[in-house]
């Protein structure tokens, strides 16, 4: 897994509540046996129309938000199907950092094994970068080690995130790795465990 | 003190637990699908790894087997990934019950089914609707490809033990109300993300009084209120539906089990972080008019209006919302018509669900225009019904009788919802183009999707069974 610690980029605002894994992946994406090449069928139903053509208005189609590493969008980031698809179509097609007032467990945890940094700010925070970021290209700098998500216009965002999260994304952990550290432990309890 | 049964299963399952991490949690039993499996798989080879417990874990495929013309599966690419959990099934020594199989079926149908799933066990599969195994007060959630990986590997996870939540519902059911009814009136109420970051129990009268399949269709919706689990206390209704099942404890261990199951149940006095509480009288037969399973509304009623919200964004979101459904604010629901009804889903495909359904339109027809389908949700499911004639009142009255899977809920498979076409479905989602781009789903009981079929609209069930009555 890539570590990640210092994101610089425009945001791309998504300004809608409830993205669903539906939307982000669609399902007749899923059927690839690989973990990459899903950056293609981002938001698919949203950025093409029935002819496979883009849709101008779009967010991610407009041209100054087209490099863009940070998606900013509301609440509920991810919920719905449990699809680890969505974060791998996510970080596949270039973003490292999604920021909202919040997630839904699985994607949240999905983030976390991918090297995707899930940013929580508050509901204020968020809709005040979004209208940043849709009246004109608005730059931020993520800085994980420091907590903080600061623009271009100098706010300073500060933003909490779990220790052991963190310290996965910025060494760029494997957690299973990690977990075999406590391979004693894991025999202890498989020993006591009662069966019927 | 009085623990709750969220708080027993966690603290008897935990390997390791240290200050500042997540605990690392054993986990008792995984499914694995065909969708959310490979590249865990794919990961194991790479790295050189193998399957820690082959015996703790069980496979099934669901999503994208065809529900008609089997064994063919036209599309190369599903075929592809239903031939790799085959071939990963083997290479790594795990059970499977493959397309054609007599355990086949929807993942969260056979669990149980089989008597995999039961009371106090950590379970675990690549699917958000883990959590309807909840329903046997088993600790249930749906996990993501790379912890698909890591439990294969490790048989553990580090999990961040999360809030509980008490979801009490108080007072009988009306008749004609079903379990799906209550679920959606609690997403309805209190939203979508009501139960984020949380486990849920649901308790009350109402609830002690459901069968375990509709405690199943309960907990199998807790993640679409957001909670990462949702579950029941286990009681006599648990352990009698467990009796005998193949995988169920035999003779004496059977009466120790279920006497450690009942041990389980939350303790008297115990607590939760959020306790919420609704009335089972209050709950009609729910519709859902919008692209999210919170815009339900009781079928009695109509379609709200901009008025009907305090914020922007919430009005803004009904307009997308109605846009995309093709409804008008205001409209009574009996109005909508549709074109299309799909009886099937981890949420309502069990045996009981068909029977519901098939006491509405026995001696009916499906109305003009209208193509109707069932497909239960195991090969198992299927044969009990035919073997009680179900099949023969469904395909009398023009419906279709398909083979177990997933099929329309999700729509992977042939069974997609043309464009802009309505369907009452039995399923749990209604996001926009769930059934196929540009699909517009509506999520109901089977009841309710059975008398639509009939007549071509939406109408409140519960005429019917009072007719019968
Ligand atoms: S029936 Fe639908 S919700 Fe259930 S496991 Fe299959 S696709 Fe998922």
């Amino acid at each position: 897994m890539e570590p990640i610690n210092i994101v610089n980029s425009v945001i791309a605002p998504l300004d809608r509540k409830n993205v669903d894994t539906d939307q982000i992946i669609s399902k007749e994406f899923l059927k690839r046996i690989e973990r990459t090449g899903f950056g293609r069928f981002l938001f698919y139903h949203w950025r093409f129309d029935e002819q496979g053509n883009e849709i101008s208005d779009f967010v991610l189609n407009k041209p100054e938000y087209k490099n863009s590493q940070i998606l900013v969008a509301q609440d509920n980031f991810g919920c719905g199907s449990s699809r680890e698809h969505a974060p791998w179509a996510i970080l596949d097609y270039g973003f490292r950092v999604v920021i909202a007032p919040s997630f839904a467990d699985i994607f949240h945890n999905n983030c976390f094994k991918n090297g995707i940094l899930p940013i929580k700010l508050t509901e204020t925070e968020c809709d005040e970068i979004l209208a940043k970021g849709l009246k004109a290209p608005y730059d931020v700098e993520v800085n994980l080690e420091a907590q903080t998500v600061t623009g271009n216009d100098g706010k300073v965002y500060s933003f909490n995130i779990d220790p052991y999260y963190k310290q996965m994304l910025l060494n760029g952990w494997d957690e299973i790795s990690l977990t075999f550290q406590y391979e004693d432990q894991i025999r202890a309890f498989e020993e006591k465990r009662v069966v019927y | 003190m009085a623990k709750n049964i969220i708080e027993k299963i966690w603290d008897s399952h935990v390997v390791y637990q240290e200050a500042g991490k997540p605990d690392l949690l054993y986990i008792d039993l995984h499914l694995i699908h065909e969708v959310t499996s490979p590249q865990a798989f794919e990961g194991l080879r790479l790295a050189g790894r193998k399957v820690r417990r082959p015996d703790l874990c069980f496979a099934t495929m669901d999503h994208n087997v065809p529900t008609k013309n089997l064994p063919t599966i036209n599309d190369p690419i599903a075929k592809k990934q239903i031939m790799t959990l085959a071939e990963n099934a083997k290479e790594f020594g795990i059970e499977l019950a493959d397309m054609g199989h007599p355990d086949q079926g929807i993942v969260h149908v056979i669990g149980p089914e089989l008597g995999l799933t039961q009371p106090g066990k950590t379970i675990v599969c690549g699917d958000s609707h883990t959590s309807t195994h909840g329903a046997f007060g088993a600790l249930a959630f749906g996990i993501g490809t790379s912890e698909v990986e890591h439990v294969l590997s490790t048989q553990t996870l580090w999990q961040t033990k999360p809030p509980t939540m008490e979801i009490r519902v108080n007072g009988k059911l009306g008749v004609g109300v079903a379990a799906k009814d209550i679920i959606l009136a609690i997403i309805a109420k209190w939203g979508i993300g009501v139960g984020t970051g949380h486990i849920v129990e649901y308790t009350g009268e109402a609830i002690r009084n459901l069968t375990m399949e509709e405690r199943m269709t309960i907990c199998n919706m807790s993640i679409e209120a957001g909670a990462k689990a949702g579950l029941i206390s286990p009681d006599q209704t648990t352990v009698d539906f467990l009796r005998g099942r193949r995988f169920a404890p035999k003779d004496e261990n059977f009466e120790k089990a279920a006497k450690y199951w009942l041990s389980l149940a939350s303790d008297e006095g115990c607590s939760y972080d959020v306790v919420l509480e609704i009335d089972a009288d209050e709950i009609e037969p729910i519709v859902t008019w919008g692209t999210n399973p919170s815009m339900g509304t009781g079928v009695s009623k109509t379609v709200p209006t901009s008025s009907d919200f305090d914020s922007e964004s919430d009005k803004s979101a009904l307009q997308k919302a109605l846009a995309y459904m093709g409804l008008e604010e205001g409209q009574p629901i009996s109005s909508i018509e549709i074109q299309h009804v799909f009886i099937g889903s981890c949420t309502n495909s069990r045996l009981s669900d068909l029977r519901s359904a098939a006491s509405i339109v026995e001696g009916k027809k499906v109305a003009p225009g209208v193509k109707a389908f069932v497909v239960p949700g195991s090969y198992s499911t299927k044969a009990a019904a035919e073997k009680e004639g179900l099949d023969k009142i469904f395909l009398e009255a023009g419906f279709e009788w398909r083979e177990s899977g997933c099929s329309a809920c999700l729509g992977m498979n042939e069974d997609i919802i043309p464009s802009g076409e309505r369907c009452a479905s039995t399923s749990n989602r209604n996001f926009e183009g769930r059934q196929g781009a540009g699909a517009r789903t509506h999520l109901v009981s089977p009841a309710m999707a059975a008398a639509a079929a009939i007549e071509g609209h939406f109408v409140d069930v519960r005429k019917y069974v009072t007719q019968q009555v």
